[in-house]
């Protein structure tokens, strides 16, 4: 099916922003519907859009995916961005599982209660920089090369730099003590892609805020 | 690397058994290491063999593989069973993101507190019956097939079965609404 790939999700980051990166630093231009209300949202599934009843939902190439991973390894795999081989993308997989594990803390963390809000935001800075940032870290000073594997730009740069942007949102001294990601984050950034998707009037959507809360707990109400 | 992957993992299902099933399915035998101690487990992170320090971690071809989607994922293209092409692995990719989640849901029912379990059963049970198998059952209808993924037996298939079983050990009769699924 010829066109651009149809993205339909709420209009904030969420579950969706992956997606948005990955194709944008594929250099892919896409549409995006964005839910506002309960009643959108029903009418998907009642016209039996969403396999599993959920967003995201990504058209592309005649078919209806869903399921964040699946769409991710679909594009990785279409744009040449998952190694060379099995090996390659069995590493790939590792570390955009480990980013993902990072991210869904940040995912979840504007719908954490006020209450909460500060012990999570001290374990988003603990695993990032105890548990994840060094392993990319370490990697990066092994090999020596740009990308985290096979010396060629992959999934994991685009999902790593993705979260490095993320936790400086909320940690900005975060990095203080990476330099490999450093120079990584400065390199990523300048890429033709990168750069551009990193601009204001790209599809990159701004941190959640209360209205996108809001937003979101209207329209998966039950 | 000669030799059977090793497995490391504490013994039971947990987030292991996928993977367990995955490799017996394709007929690959394979060594299994418990873990039974919070000293064990310290003593795998202090090795700096777990690349995130969590398990699973299956040790296969000079790798020590972590993180149990890219395991699976590996494993079913080693054994030829992520479909022929990009569209079939996507499928594939799509129907098995669906049984993790309906198994991420069981896997979790021992851990919740007394008072939560039924509610959380009769959660599962709904989901199950209204989300994850009238898919299942409509692709099988659809096509008319025995596998659900291009005529050919796919990690989907084995993943799905796995997930029937354990939600079946919740609700004996959770299949009496899908002949296709039995």
């Amino acid at each position: 099916m010829p066109g651009k790939p149809r993205l339909t999700y709420l209009n904030g980051r969420g579950r969706m922003e992956p997606i948005r990166w990955l194709l944008a630093a594929a250099g892919v231009e896409f549409e995006e519907i964005f839910l506002e209300t309960k009643e959108q949202y029903d009418k998907l599934i009642k016209d039996g859009f969403l396999l599993f009843q959920q967003v995201p939902l990504v058209e592309i190439d005649g078919m209806k995916m869903v399921q964040t991973r699946a769409i991710l390894s679909y594009i990785a795999g279409k744009y040449d961005l998952y190694g060379k081989d099995l090996k390659e993308r069995a590493l790939i997989d590792m570390y955009v599982e480990g980013i993902s594990d990072l991210m869904q803390m940040i995912l979840m963390f504007p719908f954490s209660p006020l209450d909460a809000k500060e012990k999570n935001l001290d374990s988003i800075k603990e695993r990032a920089i105890n548990r994840y940032f060094p392993v990319f870290e370490k990697a990066l000073k092994q090999h020596g090369q740009d990308f985290l594997v096979g010396n060629k730009f992959s999934w994991a740069d685009v999902q790593l730099i993705e979260a490095i942007l993320a936790v400086e949102e909320k940690i900005p001294a975060v990095l203080s003590g990476f330099p490999q990601l450093q120079a990584f984050k400065t390199k990523m950034s300048n890429m033709p892609t990168i750069k551009k998707f990193l601009q204001p009037g790209s599809p990159r959507k701004p941190p959640p805020d209360d209205h996108y809360v809001e937003t979101v707990l209207k329209v998966f109400k039950k | 690397m000669a030799g059977k992957p090793k497995l490391h993992y504490t013994k039971g299902r947990g987030k292991m058994e996928s993977i367990r099933w995955l490799l017996a399915a394709a007929g690959v035998e394979f060594e299994e290491e418990f873990i039974e101690t919070k000293e064990d487990l310290e003593k795998l992170r202090n090795e700096g063999v777990l690349l995130f320090e969590q398990v699973p971690m299956v040790e296969i071809d000079g790798m020590r593989m972590v993180q149990t989607r890219a395991i699976l994922s590996y494993l079913a293209a080693k054994y030829n069973l992520y479909g022929k092409d990009l569209k079939e692995r996507a499928w594939i990719d799509m129907y098995v993101e669906g049984t993790t989640d309906l198994m991420g849901m069981i896997m979790y029912l021992p851990f919740q507190p007394a008072d939560a379990k039924e509610k959380n059963l009769a959660l599962i049970t709904e989901r199950a019956t209204t989300r994850y198998f009238p898919v299942y059952e409509k692709a099988l209808k659809d096509h008319g097939q025995d596998y659900l993924v291009g005529n050919k037996l796919s990690w989907a298939d084995i993943h799905l079965l796995e997930a029937i079983l354990m939600a079946e050990e919740c609700k004996p009769d959770i299949l009496s609404a899908f002949p296709l699924l039995q």
